[in-house]
C-alpha cells in the first residue's frame, strides 16, 4: 500500500507498528476479548457477585425459556419497531423531500429538526414526561381543546409501546433527514428529466426513481432504528419503569433489572447474549429483504 | 400558492422539533401552578426552581464531573485513536490487516452482551465509584480508528518521506505534520466521543452510586425518578434545562459540524 523508506529495516517498522497500535490491543483486551469469554462463561452459571461462581450448566438458558418477562421484553420491542420504523421512515423521507424542494432558510430548518438528536435522551424522557402526562399534559390539552378524547399515553398498556416509539422519532429523525437529504442530492437530475420527457407522473418518479435509489439509505435506517430498538433503556426508566403491566419492559432494561436490583448476573449475562443474538438475526434478515444492491 | 404550502409544512414542523424546548425553559422559571399552559410567558418567571435544584442535589458538582469525564475519554480518543489509526493507515508490520478486520468485528458486538462482564470487570479491578471506572469502557473506540485510519490514508506520501529524511520519529510525524492536516476527521472524532459520553447514562448508573461522583445526566435522572424532586414539574423541568444547556450551546456555535459528524457516525450501519 504505502512504499517504506529503504532505511527501515522491517523489524524496525514492526516495531514501531506495534508500539503505536499497543493502546489498542490493551483496550480490546481489558473491554472487548475480556468480557466476551467472561460472558461465555457466566451464562452457564449462578453468580451474585460476592459469593462464589456456581456452576449451574444450561439452566440460565431453560429459564430463559419459561420466562415471561424475557418474551414480554422481546414482544414490546417488536411492538417498539413495528410503530417505530415506518413512522421514521416515512417522517425523515417526507421532510427530507420537502427540504430538498429548493427551500429558503433550509439550513435553518435542518438545524431545528436536528435539535433533539443532540440533546440528552434523558432532557428529552423528562420532557416528554411532561407532554404524556395523562391529566395536565401539553398533548392531552391539545386534545381536550381540539374536542377530542385525553389519550392514555403511558398509562394504558396496549399503547404505552407506541408512545415511546413516538418519542423516540421525534428523537432520532433529524439524523435520517440528513442522511436522505444527501442521498437525495446524489440522485442525478437527468433521471427525472428523462422520466419527465416519458410522461412519468409524480408519483410514478417517486416510486421508480427516488425510492430505489435511495436504498441504501433505508437500509441505513431499517438498521439503526432496530439496534437502536434493542437498546432502549433511559425511555422506559424514566417514563413508566417498565410498566404499566410490563408493557414497556425493554431488554437492556430487563438486564439491568436482573444484574442489578437481583444480582443474577449469569441470567442477565445470558439475557444479553440472546438479545444480541437477536439483533444481529433481525439486521441479517433486514439486509437480505430489503437491500438491493446494484441499483445505484 | 403551492410554495407556501410548503413553508406553512416546514414552519409546522419547526414548531413541532423547537417549541417543546422552549416550553421547558420556560416552565422551569414558572412557579410551580402556572405550569402546564402553552403559553411561554409568566409575570412571576424566576430562577427559583434551579435555586433549588443547586439545594437539593449536588448539581454543580456533577456539571464538573461530567464536563472532566467527557474531556478525559475525549482526548484519550483523540490521541490513542489517531495513534492507531496512523499506524493502520500508514505503516508496514505484521498482522496489521489482521488487526484492523478485529477492529472492524468489534464494531458489530451489541453492547448488551459485554455490559455485564465489563461491570464485572470493575468490580473485579476494584474501582467502583472512581473516576476511571466511568471512563474507562471509552478511552478508545473502533468507530474513531476507523475515522482516522480512512482520512490518514489519504495524505500524500510525500509529506511523511519527508519529515522520515529529516530524521522525525515516527510520532514526531503523527503530532506535527499529520494531525494539523487532519482537522476536520479531529472535529469529527471530538464532537463524537464528546457528546457520546455526555449523554451517557446507563454505564454511570451501573458503576457509580456514590453521589458526589455522579455525572450530570445519571444525578438528573435519579433526582426526577427518586423521591427529591418530590414529583415537583418545575424542579425537573429546571434540572432537564440545565443538563440540555451545554450541548444546545455547543451545537449553536458548531450546527454544521454537529450535523456532519453525526451523519457520518449515521453511515457505518
Amino acid at each position: 500500500m504505502n512504499a517504506h523508506s529503504h532505511t527501515d529495516t522491517p523489524r524496525h517498522a514492526d516495531r514501531v507498528g506495534y508500539a503505536l497500535v499497543s493502546p489498542y490491543v490493551v483496550f480490546f483486551l481489558l473491554f472487548v476479548g475480556y468480557p466476551l469469554i467472561f460472558s461465555f462463561v457466566l451464562m452457564f452459571h449462578r453468580w451474585n457477585i460476592v459469593t462464589p461462581m456456581e456452576w449451574i450448566g444450561l439452566r440460565n438458558f431453560e429459564r430463559l425459556l419459561g420466562d415471561p418477562l424475557f418474551y414480554a421484553s422481546i414482544t414490546n420491542t417488536f411492538i417498539f419497531l413495528f410503530v417505530h420504523i415506518p413512522l421514521q421512515l416515512a417522517a425523515a423521507l417526507g421532510i427530507a423531500v420537502l427540504l430538498n424542494m429548493n427551500v429558503r432558510f433550509r439550513g435553518f430548518f435542518r438545524t431545528l429538526y436536528f435539535l433533539p438528536v443532540v440533546v440528552s435522551g434523558v432532557v428529552v424522557t423528562i420532557l416528554w414526561q411532561q407532554l404524556y402526562a395523562y391529566d395536565a399534559g401539553l398533548l392531552n390539552r391539545l386534545m381536550t381543546a381540539l374536542g377530542a378524547a385525553r389519550i392514555p399515553w403511558l398509562v394504558n398498556p396496549d399503547i404505552a409501546m407506541g408512545s415511546i416509539a413516538i418519542m423516540a422519532t421525534w428523537k432520532n429523525v433529524g439524523i435520517y433527514i440528513v442522511l436522505f437529504l444527501a442521498g437525495l442530492q446524489n440522485i442525478p437530475s437527468e433521471l427525472y428529466e428523462s422520466a419527465s420527457l416519458d410522461g412519468a407522473s409524480p408519483a410514478a418518479r417517486f416510486f421508480r426513481i427516488t425510492l430505489p435509489m435511495l436504498n441504501p439509505t433505508v437500509v441505513v435506517v431499517l438498521v439503526l432504528s432496530t439496534i437502536g430498538g434493542f437498546s432502549l433503556f433511559i425511555e422506559p426508566y424514566v417514563l413508566t419503569g417498565g410498566g404499566p403491566m410490563q408493557s414497556t419492559l425493554s431488554g437492556v432494561l430487563y438486564i439491568y433489572y436482573q444484574a442489578f436490583n437481583f444480582g443474577h448476573m449469569g441470567y442477565a449475562a445470558t439475557l444479553g447474549f440472546v438479545l444480541a443474538v437477536l439483533v444481529f438475526a433481525v439486521v441479517v434478515l433486514q439486509r437480505k429483504s430489503v437491500e438491493t444492491e446494484g441499483t445505484v | 400558492m403551492k410554495r407556501g404550502l410548503l413553508y406553512a409544512v416546514l414552519i409546522a414542523g419547526a414548531v413541532v422539533f423547537a417549541y417543546p424546548f422552549l416550553w421547558m425553559f420556560a416552565s422551569s422559571l414558572k412557579p410551580e401552578a402556572e405550569i402546564g399552559g402553552f403559553g411561554l410567558w409568566s409575570s412571576s418567571a424566576g430562577f427559583h426552581n434551579y435555586a433549588e435544584v443547586f439545594s437539593r442535589i449536588p448539581i454543580g458538582r456533577a456539571l464538573f464531573n461530567s464536563i472532566l469525564t467527557s474531556t478525559i475519554s475525549t482526548t484519550s480518543v483523540i490521541v490513542f485513536g489517531s495513534m492507531v489509526g496512523y499506524a493502520l493507515a500508514r505503516l508496514n508490520f505484521r498482522g496489521r490487516d489482521g488487526l484492523y478486520y478485529l477492529i472492524l468485528f468489534t464494531m458489530m458486538v451489541p453492547f448488551q452482551v459485554t455490559l455485564i462482564p465489563q461491570y464485572v470487570l470493575m468490580v473485579a479491578l476494584g474501582i467502583t465509584d472512581t473516576y476511571l471506572a466511568i471512563v474507562a469502557p471509552t478511552l478508545l473506540s473502533a468507530f474513531s480508528i476507523v475515522l482516522f485510519r480512512q482520512f490518514f490514508r489519504g495524505i500524500p506520501q510525500a509529506f511523511i518521506d519527508a519529515a522520515r529524511i529529516d530524521g522525525c520519529s515516527e510520532w514526531t510525524i503523527l503530532r506535527r505534520i499529520i494531525l494539523p492536516m487532519a482537522r476536520p476527521v479531529v472535529v469529527t472524532v471530538a464532537i463524537l466521543t464528546f457528546m457520546t459520553s455526555w449523554n451517557e447514562v446507563l454505564w454511570p448508573l451501573i458503576v457509580v452510586r456514590e453521589r458526589s461522583l455522579m455525572t450530570m445526566p445519571q444525578l438528573v435522572t435519579l433526582f426526577t425518578i427518586g423521591g427529591e424532586s418530590e414529583a415537583l414539574l418545575g424542579l425537573q423541568l429546571a434540572a432537564a434545562t440545565l443538563l440540555a444547556l451545554p450541548i444546545i450551546v455547543g451545537y449553536s456555535f458548531f450546527q454544521r459540524s454537529f450535523i456532519e459528524s453525526m451523519a457520518s457516525a449515521g453511515i457505518k450501519g
